[in-house]
């Protein structure tokens, strides 16, 4: 049976258990939904609940679940020879799973049926061929062993899913008879179904958790691998980026970092000051009617897709820095550069700097300013001494957000700063960062074993422990600072 | 002080300020109507009367802080020293440096006791030297009876004291700017007795130096700290004279029967 049947037969039967929950409930209060201990909705709910949560949540362990399981056991009738034959345990288990899919769309094509699928031989039928006509493609030529693994894998699956279907349906079943013997009018079915909201919402925070620990633990495979096949120190220490392909790359972190940082630095020197007057004049300036448009203007700069930022830099103000300032003072004759990516990537930092200043800004209590202009100090002197320092922790967190998004930032370095890993004073030159190499590693032609690729990983990590560390300081110095008032 | 007989010694002196035909709008709303007080130097003067009356809308118009309001409007003619103070030639800005104001709670800035108090005089250039701005807070600290308590923590955040020590670093700070009056707007409301009482003591040492205007809901705290009372309702001036008259043999029915709880 589809899964899709299942989940749907589950979800009818939480339907049909709300109802009859309810009912049942109001017929053990003879009718008189007063007595009862809760509203006789709850009673239905938790029902529902009971019927539906349980059985979808197994449902998701399983799925993960059975194709490792199935994997490693299909994997132990391929002979070391077919391995060696293929180059990998890798390629010849997507070979396995590409003939398994085959089969089953054969069989749903009409191509084979269901007994020859099960029983046809390399030796008898040309496999290739079979499935060629049906539409999938194979590389090469089907061997015996990984038939019979396909074959195998196969069983397993459909065994496995049969099983699943089975197991779900039967809890589904059991939550409902369970809850549904339970419900009478003394059932405190409120405290029940407020109970599992509580478990619901949990699990949902801990999925986002566990999937961050998947993130880094991933990467940290990886990371490791590269680190098996290319010194750490010449990585981290490296003065020189030069991949190449067929062996004896330099893969330096330094001029990535340091392009990165200077990049960066330049985009916050653009976006801070001009984010924050920005905000000043947001929130202690501007009449109600100017904020009420010109918030939202300055907010669009936020939606605007980095790409299409990339390309302002590539066409706009990439060849006029070129053209006035980097000839005339000779400093290079390079549309691509520093200078261009970081003032764009500014630009784009503005509104992540205003809005989260003006928050912190309209946040300073009215009582200070009062405290400030009764004294007789001026709008801006009250601004500069008085609310500025107040909302300080704040902003500090701002800017340290809005450089965490200038160290991710990728499109715009492409187009803007082009892709030369280079350390360089001069901001006219081209330089590129850490996540343009993450990019240009992995794509195209690309062998997951070497380093070249594998520094990908390598450099991503570097990256998440340097945004990480800035995210916690940024956190660290908002929650400390941030009871100076009141 | 706790004086509540109608002989009590009031050493009038000349008018400090002048309000004549004041009437206060915020938006529609009519909030003050035809308000006409004489606010005397050196002497303590409460306005009392019931939530929304308008005392403290009156209050603010004295150093023009309803100008950072944007919806209020003040008519009529209020002098200090004889100069109207709406006039388009007078600074407001300026004009708050010598008419100061205390707050409801206290708002002490996110800055040192130090910096605190010499915030004004530093805006203002009040000082040449470090040791002039150190005399300065000193004095003022003094005034505002809160340097022996704080001589040792100047450096200490302001935000760090207690309520009632924040309220005299408050007074402190406005005494700092070399104020002409002191315009305070329920001071205590945010205190306890005994912080009251320090403070209430302390008003009725600051009318050695400045006009002190007051404006409180306790009538307790008016008898017992000024020498002038106005009592206002619905936005007009209903009766203002000497505390001791105010309390015992007030003029107008309504003084009496607010007063006495019967009205407020």
């Amino acid at each position: 049976m589809p899964l899709l049947w299942t989940v749907s037969i589950i979800l009818a039967l939480g339907v049909v258990g709300y109802v009859m929950g309810r009912k049942r409930a109001v017929a053990t209060a003879g009718g008189n939904a007063r007595i009862l201990h809760s509203l006789p909705g709850y009673y239905g709910t938790n029902v529902a609940i009971i019927t539906i949560v349980p059985a979808l949540l197994v449902m998701a362990v399983w799925l993960i679940i059975q194709p490792i399981l199935v994997e490693t056991r299909v994997t132990e009738m391929i002979p070391a020879s077919a391995i060696e034959e293929a180059g990998s345990r890798g390629l010849v288990m997507s070979d396995v799973r590409r003939v398994a899919g085959g089969l089953d769309t054969a069989i749903e094509q009409g191509a084979l049926t269901e007994d020859e699928a099960r029983s046809i031989r390399t030796e008898f039928t040309n496999v290739r061929d079979t499935l060629a006509g049906v539409g999938v493609a194979l590389g090469s030529d089907v061997t015996p062993e990984v038939l019979s693994a396909a074959q195998r894998y196969r069983e397993l699956s459909r065994s496995g899913n049969l099983f699943m279907t089975i197991t779900l349906l039967t809890l589904a079943a059991l939550g409902f008879l369970y809850s549904y013997a339970r419900t009478n009018r003394d059932f405190r079915a409120r405290n029940w179904v407020e109970a599992s909201v509580l478990v619901i919402l949990m699990l949902a925070s801990t999925i986002a958790i566990l999937t961050t620990v998947g993130i880094v633990l991933s990467m940290l495979w990886d990371s490791w691998n590269f680190f098996q096949l290319y010194p750490w120190q010449q990585f981290f220490f490296g003065l020189e980026w030069r991949p190449s392909f067929e062996g004896g790359s330099e893969l330096g972190l330094i001029p990535l970092l340091w392009g990165t940082m200077y990049i960066s630095l330049i985009a916050l020197l653009v976006a801070v000051p001009v984010g924050l007057f920005a905000a000043v004049y947001m929130a202690e300036y501007a009449s109600k009617r100017v904020r009420s448009f010109a918030k939202p203007l300055i907010e669009i700069l936020a939606g605007i897709p980095t790409i299409v930022y990339g390309l302002f830099a590539l066409i706009t103000v990439g060849p006029m820095l070129r053209d006035y300032f980097a000839e005339p003072l000779g400093l290079g004759s390079s549309s691509s550069s520093v200078m261009t990516a970081g003032i764009v990537m500014g630009i784009m930092l503005i509104p992540f700097v205003s809005s989260l200043s003006d928050d912190i800004i309209n946040a300073v209590p009215q009582s200070l300013r009062d405290g400030s202009y009764g004294l007789g100090a001026t709008q801006s002197e009250t601004v500069k001494q008085v609310i500025l320092p107040a909302a300080l922790p704040g902003i500090v967190g701002a800017i340290l957000l809005a450089a965490s998004r200038a160290i991710g930032e990728t499109m715009i370095v492409v187009l803007g700063a082009g892709a030369a890993g280079r350390i360089d004073l001069n901001p006219f030159e081209a330089m590129t960062t850490v996540t343009v190499k993450i990019v240009g590693q992995l794509t195209g032609d690309t062998n997951f074993s070497s380093p070249e690729a594998l520094v990908a990983f390598a450099l991503g990590l570097t990256l998440f422990v340097i945004t990480l560390g800035l995210n916690v300081l940024a956190l660290y110095i908002v929650r400390k600072y941030r009871e100076q008032y009141e | 002080m706790n004086d509540m007989s109608v002989s009590r010694d009031v050493d009038t002196g000349e008018i400090k300020m002048r309000a004549r035909g004041v009437e206060v709008f915020y938006g529609d709303t009519h909030a003050i109507k035809s308000v006409d007080v004489d606010i005397e130097d050196k002497t303590v003067t409460a306005f009392i009367g019931p939530s929304g009356c308008g005392k403290s809308t009156f209050l603010r118009c004295l150093n023009r802080m309803n100008d950072t309001i944007d919806v209020a409007r003040v008519k009529g003619e209020i002098t200090l020293d004889g100069e109207d103070i709406y006039d388009p030639k007078v600074d407001p800005v300026q004009l708050r440096a010598k008419v100061g104001m205390v707050f409801q709670k206290p708002n002490p800035f996110p800055k040192s006791i130090y910096d605190n108090v010499a915030y004004g005089p530093r805006i203002h250039g009040l000082s040449t030297s470090k040791g002039e701005l150190d005399e300065i807070v000193e004095k003022s600290l003094r005034r505002a009876a809160l340097w022996d308590e704080a001589k040792d923590r100047l450096q200490e955040p302001g935000t760090g004291l207690s309520g009632g020590q924040q309220q005299r670093l408050c007074i402190a700070r406005a005494v700092a700017t070399n104020p002409e009056v002191l315009l305070m707007d329920e001071p205590c409301s945010a205190l306890d007795p005994i912080a009251t009482a320090q403070v209430e003591e302390l008003i009725d040492e600051l009318r050695t130096r400045y006009s002190v205007v007051i404006v409180t809901h306790s009538m307790q705290q008016a008898a017992r700290v000024s020498q002038k009372t106005a009592f206002f309702h619905l936005g007009e001036l209903v009766e203002y004279g000497e505390t001791g008259k105010i309390f015992t043999n007030p003029d107008d029915s309504r003084t009496e029967s607010y007063i006495t709880g019967r009205i407020g």
